[in-house]
């Protein structure tokens, strides 16, 4: 159990390529953090930093209140879950398990002893001397995972762990994952590009975007509060709508209707709304803009109908039953409306 | 798979014949005529021969000289395999942890395999000339006295270098494709897991790459028992006093410079049986792949 700390990272190639910028962060013991954002942004990088398997250009990284800058993976006192999981092939899965335990000089009953636990706890105590070839994907990643937890470390470092698997079995790990963090209390930080699993699984998101922090925040802030037009786009599934409107005072004006704003701004802004924050309304109602229909798609609960507001892309989200001609007029619930600088894309208010 | 049929009957005969021609005239009527003639003895001005059933055999196996050959070959073919093995080794897991010249020094480690193998053989014979080469100077100056033509262990550390040297760029090729496919995650896995970078190498590099490694020590084999007919006869001719004296080069010289046919035939024939172990092994072994 230890708290990380990341003071002013930074990360360049030869060749003077930067990755990581100046990153500061503070994570404390017990807490599961998620870097997520698209490929390229630097959060595996950022990991692999943390786990010393990546040099450190630039500032500092403690973890447990010492600077490991120049410490060795193996001296970290972390575990890793690999993306394709990295288990040794030629070992059955209980010399898997041990072989971190082995290298340290354990005792064989403790090893035992723990591999067992570890066993126990993921279920996979059925399959402990088979080859990790004779497994299914889901239970490689079990593997994967024991091999972690065996260690009883400071922190676990996940690196896209789920991303091989197919999509029901991912929702089933992540809630897996979710609940093994719980129970351990284990410092965590995990690293995905899928916004749904990050939200899902953090206490705290960092959201990356070119080597820079766009926001931290629990999923429920960077959701309802998204600091700016990337956070918006990548946060929140069908992503949220975003038009250049015209404000006055306040109150964007969009599609012949009226959305007010959060802060008293004029001039051209970046008006965000999510799609399951607008209401149809009757036609004329006061202040509803009008969305051209394009294509519907049918979710089972709801629809997702997209369109045009004035030649801007728009969905919506609407009841399964809910009644559609050539257009529907709309208004946002209230508050729901999210403005953004529309030059540098940061929120207003 | 795609499967093609020809409608016309003869065409795939006429297809594969070239292939066929060239085996039978170079392989199956040669190795033929070898079984039949270790069965046969031939007198000194090849005018008609006596057929003596296994004595060639028997003469073989108690010739003193045989015997020795044989041990000959076991301690050059070890010595070539261990040799070409482990150095090939060494340079690829060298050139494994370089990021930028590693292509540059591939290509330059696998020139010496495009060498003709009896150049290869001069060339080895002129480092080590006792007179002129470079080599037993250097020695020279360490108190050696290098001297392949008159010290037997001389001889042979420079057969099996000089065999050895084009192998090694052969199984460098193997090592580095094999450790371009172990995964960089496995290593970064054990170095989590508390192993050293030497310990990391034999507890998960070197595991990983026993296909590799065995399939090499096949073909190290065989090419050291049989391809390394040039390279022997270009340096020490299984000299001094047979010390280099291999079992394919005594069949040369048994069969064509002292016209012991029979007993030549023989010495093939038991050399053919050796193949076809080998090539059993392989075929058992690598073709089911080594299970990890």
């Amino acid at each position: 159990m230890a708290a990380i700390t990341l003071e002013a990272v930074g990360k360049s190639y030869a060749g003077g390529v930067k990755v990581v910028h100046s990153i500061d962060l503070a994570i404390e013991d017990g807490e599961f953090v998620v870097l997520v954002g698209p490929s390229g942004c630097g959060k595996s990088t950022l990991l692999r930093m943390v786990a010393g398997l990546e040099t450190v250009t630039e500032g500092q990284i403690s973890i447990g209140g010492r600077m490991v800058n120049e410490v060795e993976p193996a001296e970290r006192d972390i575990a890793m879950v690999f993306q394709n999981y990295a288990l040794y092939p030629h070992m059955t899965v209980r010399q898997n398990l041990a072989y971190g335990l082995k290298n340290r000089k354990m005792a064989k009953d403790e090893i035992t002893r723990r591999v067992d636990e570890a066993a126990q706890i993921l279920e996979i105590g059925a399959f402990l001397d088979r080859k990790p070839r004779a497994l299914s994907g889901g239970q490689r990643q079990r593997v994967a995972m024991g091999r972690a937890i065996v260690r009883e470390p400071a922190a676990f470092l996940f690196d896209e762990p789920l991303s091989n698997l197919d999509a029901k079995l991912r929702v089933q790990m992540r809630g897996e994952i979710k609940q093994l963090q719980a129970r351990l209390g284990t410092t965590s930080i995990y690293v995905t590009h899928d916004q749904l699993e990050a939200m899902t699984l953090a206490h705290r998101l960092v959201v990356l975007n070119g080597g820079r922090i766009e926001q931290v925040g629990t999923p429920l802030e960077v959701y309802r509060k998204p600091a700016s037009t990337f956070v918006a786009a990548f946060i929140g599934s069908p992503a949220m709508n975003l038009l250049e409107a015209r404000a006055e005072g306040g109150v964007a004006h969009v599609g012949g209707g009226r959305v007010p704003l959060e802060a008293a701004v004029s001039g051209t802004v970046t008006l965000g709304l999510r799609p399951e924050d607008v209401r149809p309304v009757d036609a004329g109602t006061d202040g509803a803009f009008v969305l051209k229909l394009a294509y519907v798609e049918e979710l089972g609960a709801q629809k997702l109908v997209h369109g045009t507001v004035e030649g801007h892309k728009f969905a919506c989200a609407l009841p399964s039953d809910a009644l559609l001609g050539d257009e529907l007029h709309l208004v946002p619930e209230p508050g729901a409306a999210h403005g953004f600088d529309a030059q540098s894309g940061k929120r207003l208010g | 798979m795609k499967r093609i049929f020809f409608r016309n009957k003869f065409l795939p005969y006429l297809l594969i014949a070239p292939q066929m021609v060239v085996t039978i005239i170079f392989f199956l009527w040669p190795a033929g005529e070898a079984v039949l003639q270790s069965f046969q003895r031939e007198d000194a001005f090849g005018l008609h021969t006596t057929w003596v059933g296994l004595a060639n055999y028997r003469a073989l196996f108690q010739d003193p000289a045989y015997i020795y050959s044989l041990q000959v070959t076991v301690v050059f073919t070890i010595g070539v395999t261990a040799l070409a093995l482990i150095s090939a080794l060494l340079l690829a897991l060298a050139v494994d942890r370089t990021t930028k010249a590693g292509s540059t020094y591939t290509t330059l480690l696998v020139w010496p395999y495009a060498v003709a193998p009896a150049v290869v053989g001069v060339l080895w014979w002129f480092l080590f000339n006792p007179t002129i080469g470079l080599m037993p100077y250097l020695l020279s100056l360490v108190g050696y006295h290098w001297d392949h033509a008159l010290k037997g262990d001389d001889a042979m550390i420079l057969v099996i270098i000089s065999a050895a040297w084009p192998q090694v760029s052969y199984n460098f090729l193997f090592f580095v494709a094999g450790l371009k496919s172990i995964p960089a995650s496995m290593r970064e896995a054990a170095a989590i897991d508390g192993a050293g970078p030497v310990k990391r190498f034999f507890t998960i590099t070197l595991p990983l790459l026993s296909p590799t490694t065995f399939f090499l020590v096949v073909v190290n084999f065989v090419y050291a028992m049989f391809a390394t007919f040039p390279v022997i006869d270009a340096t020490t001719q299984g000299g001094p006093a047979d010390a280099t004296n291999i079992l394919v080069y005594k069949v040369y010289q048994d069969g064509f410079v002292g016209l012991n046919l029979g007993s030549s035939a023989a010495q093939s024939v038991v050399l053919l049986a050796i193949v076809i172990v080998l090539t059993v092994i392989q075929f058992r072994f690598i073709e089911r792949r080594i299970e990890y």
